[in-house]
C-alpha cells in the first residue's frame, strides 16, 4: 500500500530523516535538500533500539539522552495545532501529526501545486522549496515543517512568469503539466544557486523528477534558456518536396 | 477549400495555450478538485488473487470516526480473480479516517487456486482462471501460400523466440473522479481521455439519463489509453457520493496502478522468416502467445481485449502463416496502451528481420527499403540513413573494440490515425474582437486545446492571443475520445469548418467583405450583444490523408553496451516521422520526444513483476518499476516530413512504436548476439554475452516454452478479421 504514517503517537525528533529512497545527488531527495541537517540528538531520540548507538557512544550517554527525549510531551494521535509559512503568509491548521506536508498542503491549505504521484519519494512532483531548498513535501510532515518558509509554485508567481517558468511555456517543457510545478521549484533553486548552469548540471538538478509524458528534453532547453544558455529551438520542419521528391 | 498555404500560426512553433496555468499551479486537475462537504473515497481491494467472496461486513467501518458511506463493490456473492480486484469502497471526512476504516471491514472469502505466469497457466493442470473455459483461448489463425514450400526453398531462413513485458502505463495523475450529485443530477470530474464516452458510461452504469450527466475534464495528467472509461473506481466513486449525500473525491493510488487499471500485453513469439539471397521476404511464420490478464480469448488485434497484435507487421511475404493466442492469469487486465499491439508486433519482426540481414549479410537498412510496402518509410529510411551517418555508423555485429560496445539499428512504425467524422465545434465570435470554441474533447497533454487555438486563428485571420479554446465538458459539442492518434484530424477540420461558417455570419452582419486581419475589430463591433456563432462539423478533404494513406515513420538508435556490466546507454535517437500537414511543431516535437522516451522505457526498463506464490504485483512503485529518468535522456533528433496534402494526421501513438526495436536492434548490433527479451536489463545482456549462467533462460523454461507453442498449435483457430497493417 502507499506509504501513510500509521496513527501512532509521534515525536517530531524522530521524523524528517531520509527514507527508504536512494536520494539523488541533488534536488529535492537529496540530503542536502533538509537545510537542517538531522543532528546527532534527533538522530538518536528517533532510534527505536540503542544497541547500534550503545556500542558506538556508551551505554551512560544514550541513557541520558533517553531519558532527555522520553520526558517531552509526544504529540497525537489526536489533531493539533499546526502553524505553517506558506508563501509568506503564517497559517495555523489542525492536523493530526501523521499528515504529511503534502496532504497539508493540497488538502488544508488549497495549494495544489504540488501533486501527489508516488507517494514515496521517487518522482518529485510533490517538490517545495523549504527556506529555498527543495524537498519532497510527501516525505515531511507538516509539524516538521513549522518554522520554515514553504514556497510552493503559488508563491513563485505573484509579479507574472518567473525566467523559469517563462522558459518552460516558450520551450514547452511539460505536456499534461502534472509534473511541472515540481520541475518549477527545482530548476529555480537551481538557478539560484547557480545561475548559468551546464546541461549537465540541468540533468542532475532534475534527476529527483519523473515526467511520463517524456518532456525532458524540452525541460533542459527551457532551464538553459532561463539561464541565458543558448538558443535552443531546433524543430526540423522537412517539406514533403524537399524530403521525399 | 483546403488548409491554406501561406500560414501564419498553423505548422509553425506555437506555446501551448495552457502551459501558464500548468506552471503556475493554476491548472485544476481532477486530483485538485475541492467542493465543499467533499469527502474522501477509497477502495478495498482482494488480497487473493482468487477467491469467492461470501460476505462482506461494513458495519465496523460504517461506526468509524468521520465514515460517512460503505458499499460493497458488487452484490455478495461475488468472484475475484486477480490481487487488486475491488471488494468494497468507504467514504470519509479525511483520508486518514478513510485509510484506517479500510481495515475494518471484514471479507469472509474462500481462496481459490490462482496462477500468475502465463508458462505455467498454459499447462493442462493448471487451474482455471475463468472456470468455464480454458486459460488458452482460440488462436486466432490465418495462412496465405504455400508456406512450407516456400521456406524450403529460401536462400536464408531464421527462426527466434522474442519476447516482451507486461507494461504498466502509470500516467503521473491517477485514474479517479470526483463526483457531486445535486439531486438526481450528477456532475462529474474524471481525469480521462474521452468527457463523452464517460459520460454515456457513466448513465449505463448507474442508470441515469444521459442528459442528467456532466462530465468534466479541464486538465489531465496523462491517460496512455488507461483512462477512457469510467473505470470500477469511478463508478465506486458515484455510489458512494450518492450513499453519502455528500460530494466525493476518489483517486486511486500508486500501488494500485499498478493492480487494477490496465497494461500492456505481454508476448512471446517465434517467429520464422525465409527470403530469396539479396533479402527479399519469401515466407513468414509467426506463432505468439501471451496475456492479456484475466480474461482471455482471441483478440481484437489491438492489444485492448486479447494479447494479439498486428501481424504480419509492415512487412509482407508471398507466404505466410499466423497463429496468435491469449493466456488467462490471475492478474489485472488489459486495455488500450498506446499504440495497442504495435510495439510488441514491431519488436517481433524487426529483430527477426535484423537477425535475417545479418545471416544473409545484407544491410539492415537496405533489407528494409527492400521489403517495406509503403514508399514514405522508404523514403523516410533513405533520408535519416543519411542525417544518422548510418553508412559510417553501421559496423560488423560486435565489432567495435574495447569493453563498451558501440552498435546502430532502425525500425519503422505503421499508422493508419483515421478521424471521428461526428466531430463537432462551435466558435464564437464576440464584439470585442475575442473568439470561444467549445469543443468536446479533451487535452491529455497533447497539445489538442493548442490544436484547437492555432486553427481557429489561422483561419479567422486573427491573433492567437484572441482566441481561447474550451474543451473537456459534455456541455460542449461532441467530440471523439482521445485514442487512435486522431483527436488532431478530428477537430481542426471541424474547427476549420466551424471557423467558416463564423466568417460567413460575420461578413452578413458586419457588411464587411473581408472581416479578417485589420477589418476584424471594426466587424465585430458591429455584433454589439449578439455573438456570432458558427456550428462546425468534420469534413472531406481536410484530413482525409489519415484513412486513404497508412503513415509510417523510422527511427534509428544508436547505443553503446558495457559488456563488463551490462549496462545499456542509448546515445542517440533519431525519428523520421511523417507529419501530415502539422498544427502545431512545436506540440509534435514534444509529442514525438515522449513517444520515444516512452519506448526508451519498454527497451530498457519497465516490467511488470508478478510473484507467484502471492499473486500481487512486486513492484507497484517508482523504485522498482523503472522509468526513463532525466538521466536516461539521449539526443534526441526529429525530422518531421511536412506533407500538407494529406491533411492533418495524428502522430502521438506512431512516434512510440518503432523506438524499442531499434534500440533492440542496436544493442544486438553492438554486442554481436541478441537479447530477444525485452526489457534489455543488464542481466540479460550479461546472460546474452555468457557471462553469467542462466540468467537469461534455463533449460525448464525452454521446454515450458516448447510445450507452451505446441498447446497452441494444438488450440481451435478461429480465422480473423482481415488488417491491413502497411
Amino acid at each position: 500500500m502507499a506509504l501513510y504514517a500509521s496513527r501512532a503517537k509521534i515525536r517530531i525528533a524522530a521524523i524528517g530523516f531520509p527514507m527508504k529512497s536512494t536520494p539523488p545527488p541533488t534536488g529535492p531527495g537529496s540530503p542536502t535538500g533538509l537545510s537542517t541537517p538531522v543532528s546527532r540528538r534527533a538522530f538518536l531520540r528517533g532510534l527505536s533500539t540503542t544497541a547500534l548507538t550503545a556500542a558506538t557512544l556508551g551505554a551512560e550517554s544514550v541513557a541520558a539522552e533517553l531519558a532527555q527525549g522520553n520526558a517531552e510531551q509526544p504529540r497525537g494521535p489526536a489533531a493539533l495545532p499546526v502553524v505553517l509559512t506558506i508563501n509568506g503568509e503564517k497559517r495555523t491548521f489542525s492536523l493530526e501529526p501523521r499528515v504529511t506536508l503534502l496532504e497539508a498542503l493540497r488538502q488544508s491549505a488549497g495549494i495544489t501545486s504540488p501533486k501527489e504521484v508516488c507517494e514515496r519519494a521517487t518522482c518529485g512532483a510533490c517538490t517545495v522549496l523549504l527556506d529555498g531548498v527543495p524537498v519532497y513535501a510527501c516525505m515531511i510532515l507538516a509539524i516538521e515543517a513549522q518554522g520554515r518558509a514553504i514556497t510552493t509554485v503559488e508563491g513563485l508567481s505573484r509579479e507574472g512568469l518567473t525566467p523559469v517558468q517563462k522558459a518552460m511555456v516558450e520551450h514547452d517543457g511539460l505536456q499534461c503539466g502534472f509534473c511541472s510545478p515540481g520541475f518549477v521549484m527545482s530548476l529555480t533553486a537551481l538557478l539560484k544557486s547557480n545561475p548559468h548552469p551546464t546541461e549537465e548540471q540541468v540533468r542532475k538538478a532534475c534527476s529527483g523528477h519523473l515526467c511520463r509524458c517524456g518532456s525532458y528534453p524540452h525541460i533542459f532547453a527551457a532551464a538553459l534558456a532561463a539561464s541565458g544558455g543558448r538558443p535552443v529551438s531546433k524543430i526540423n520542419l522537412i517539406s514533403h518536396d524537399h524530403a521525399l521528391a | 477549400m483546403p488548409w491554406p498555404e501561406k500560414n501564419r500560426y498553423l505548422g509553425k512553433p506555437t506555446p501551448r495555450a495552457d502551459a501558464p496555468a500548468k506552471v503556475t499551479g493554476r491548472a485544476k486537475y481532477t486530483a485538485d478538485v475541492v467542493k465543499p462537504g467533499m469527502l474522501f473515497g477509497a477502495i478495498l481491494r482482494s488480497k487473493w488473487p482468487a477467491a469467492e467472496v461470501r460476505a462482506i461486513n461494513l458495519e465496523k467501518a460504517l461506526a468509524a470516526p468521520g465514515i460517512k458511506a460503505a458499499i460493497t463493490a458488487q452484490p455478495v456473492p461475488f468472484i475475484v480473480n486477480y490481487y487488486g480486484d475491488e471488494l468494497a469502497a468507504v467514504a470519509g471526512t479525511s483520508r486518514q479516517a478513510v485509510l484506517d476504516a479500510l481495515e475494518l471491514i471484514q471479507v469472509d472469502a474462500r481462496p481459490r487456486a490462482f496462477v500468475t505466469q502465463e508458462l505455467d497457466a498454459i499447462k493442462p493442470d493448471a487451474p482455471r482462471v475463468v472456470p468455464d473455459s480454458p486459460n488458452l483461448g482460440e488462436g486466432k489463425a490465418r495462412e496465405t501460400g504455400d508456406v512450407d514450400a516456400a521456406f524450403a526453398s529460401s536462400a536464408g531462413v531464421i527462426e527466434g523466440l522474442y519476447e516482451t513485458q507486461v507494461e504498466l502505463h502509470h500516467p503521473l495523475e491517477p485514474q479517479g473522479s470526483a463526483v457531486l450529485w445535486d439531486g438526481d443530477e450528477m456532475t462529474a470530474w474524471s481525469s480521462t481521455q474521452g468527457v463523452h464516452g464517460v459520460r454515456t458510461a457513466f448513465a449505463s452504469s448507474l442508470e441515469v439519463p444521459q442528459n442528467k450527466i456532466r462530465v468534466l475534464c479541464e486538465y489531465m495528467g496523462g491517460g496512455f489509453g488507461s483512462k477512457f472509461m469510467p473505470g470500477v473506481q469511478g463508478i465506486l466513486c458515484a455510489r458512494l457520493a450518492k450513499a453519502a449525500g455528500a460530494p466525493v473525491k476518489l483517486m486511486i493510488t500508486r500501488f494500485e496502478q499498478a493492480l487494477a487499471v490496465g497494461n500492456r500485453p505481454s508476448s512471446h513469439q517465434k517467429i520464422k522468416l525465409g527470403a530469396d539471397a539479396t533479402g527479399k521476404l519469401t515466407a513468414i511464420q509467426l506463432e505468439s502467445f501471451g496475456t492479456p490478464g484475466h480474461r482471455s480469448g482471441a483478440s481484437t488485434g489491438g492489444g485492448s481485449g486479447g494479447a494479439a497484435f498486428p501481424a504480419p507487421y509492415i512487412y509482407q511475404a508471398p507466404a505466410t502463416r499466423i497463429k496468435q493466442g491469449s493466456v488467462a492469469i490471475n492478474a489485472g487486465q488489459s486495455c488500450a496502451f498506446r499504440a495497442p499491439g504495435h510495439p510488441v508486433a514491431s519488436f517481433g519482426i524487426e529483430s527477426a528481420l535484423d537477425d535475417l540481414a545479418v545471416k544473409l549479410g545484407v544491410d539492415p537498412v537496405a533489407i528494409r527499403i527492400l521489403n517495406d510496402p509503403l514508399e514514405i518509410r522508404r523514403r523516410e529510411y533513405q533520408v535519416g540513413a543519411e542525417r544518422f551517418g548510418w553508412k559510417e555508423k553501421y559496423r560488423q555485429p560486435g565489432s567495435s573494440s574495447g569493453p563498451v560496445k558501440i552498435g546502430v539499428g532502425c525500425a519503422g512504425s505503421a499508422w493508419n490515425s483515421g478521424m471521428v467524422r461526428e466531430t463537432q465545434a462551435e466558435v464564437q465570435i464576440n464584439s470585442d474582437g475575442t473568439v470561444d470554441v467549445h469543443c468536446g474533447i479533451q487535452d491529455l497533454g497533447t497539445g489538442s486545446r493548442s490544436v484547437v487555438q492555432v486553427v481557429a486563428a489561422e483561419m479567422l485571420g486573427i491573433d492567437l492571443a484572441l482566441v481561447t479554446a474550451h474543451v473537456g465538458d459534455t456541455h460542449f459539442p461532441p467530440g471523439p475520445s482521445s485514442g487512435g492518434s486522431r483527436t488532431t484530424s478530428s477537430i481542426a477540420p471541424a474547427v476549420y469548418d466551424a471557423c467558416e461558417k463564423a466568417l460567413a455570419e460575420l461578413k452578413e452582419r458586419s457588411g464587411i467583405e473581408d472581416p479578417r486581419g485589420a477589418n476584424w475589430k471594426a466587424a465585430c463591433e458591429k455584433l454589439a450583444a449578439f455573438p456570432v456563432q458558427g456550428h462546425g462539423r468534420w469534413r472531406e478533404g481536410l484530413a482525409d490523408g489519415g484513412s486513404k494513406v497508412a503513415q509510417g515513420g523510422v527511427q534509428f538508435a544508436e547505443v553503446e553496451v558495457d559488456t563488463e556490466t551490462g549496462f545499456v546507454k542509448v546515445r542517440r535517437v533519431l525519428v523520421v516521422q511523417d507529419c501530415g500537414q502539422v498544427v502545431n511543431s512545436l506540440t509534435c516535437e514534444s509529442q514525438i520526444n515522449g513517444g520515444v522516451i516512452m519506448g526508451l522505457g519498454y527497451a530498457l526498463y519497465e516490467q511488470r513483476m508478478m510473484d507467484r506464490t502471492t499473486g500481487v504485483v512486486l513492484n507497484p512503485n517508482f523504485e522498482t518499476y523503472k522509468l526513463p529518468g532525466p538521466a536516461d535522456m539521449p539526443e534526441i533528433d526529429i525530422l518531421m516530413i511536412d506533407q500538407p496534402e494529406r491533411g492533418v494526421i495524428g502522430i502521438g501513438e506512431p512516434c512510440t512504436v518503432p523506438t524499442a526495436s531499434a534500440i533492440a536492434n542496436a544493442v544486438a548490433n553492438a554486442i554481436g548476439v541478441r537479447v530477444a527479451s525485452l526489457p534489455i536489463t543488464p542481466d540479460k545482456v550479461l546472460a546474452a554475452l555468457g557471462k553469467v549462467p542462466g540468467a537469461g533462460r534455463q533449460d525448464t523454461t525452454a521446454l515450458e516454452i516448447e510445450q507452451a507453442f505446441a498447446r497452441l498449435a494444438a488450440a481451435p483457430a478461429t480465422t480473423a478479421r482481415e488488417e491491413i497493417h502497411a
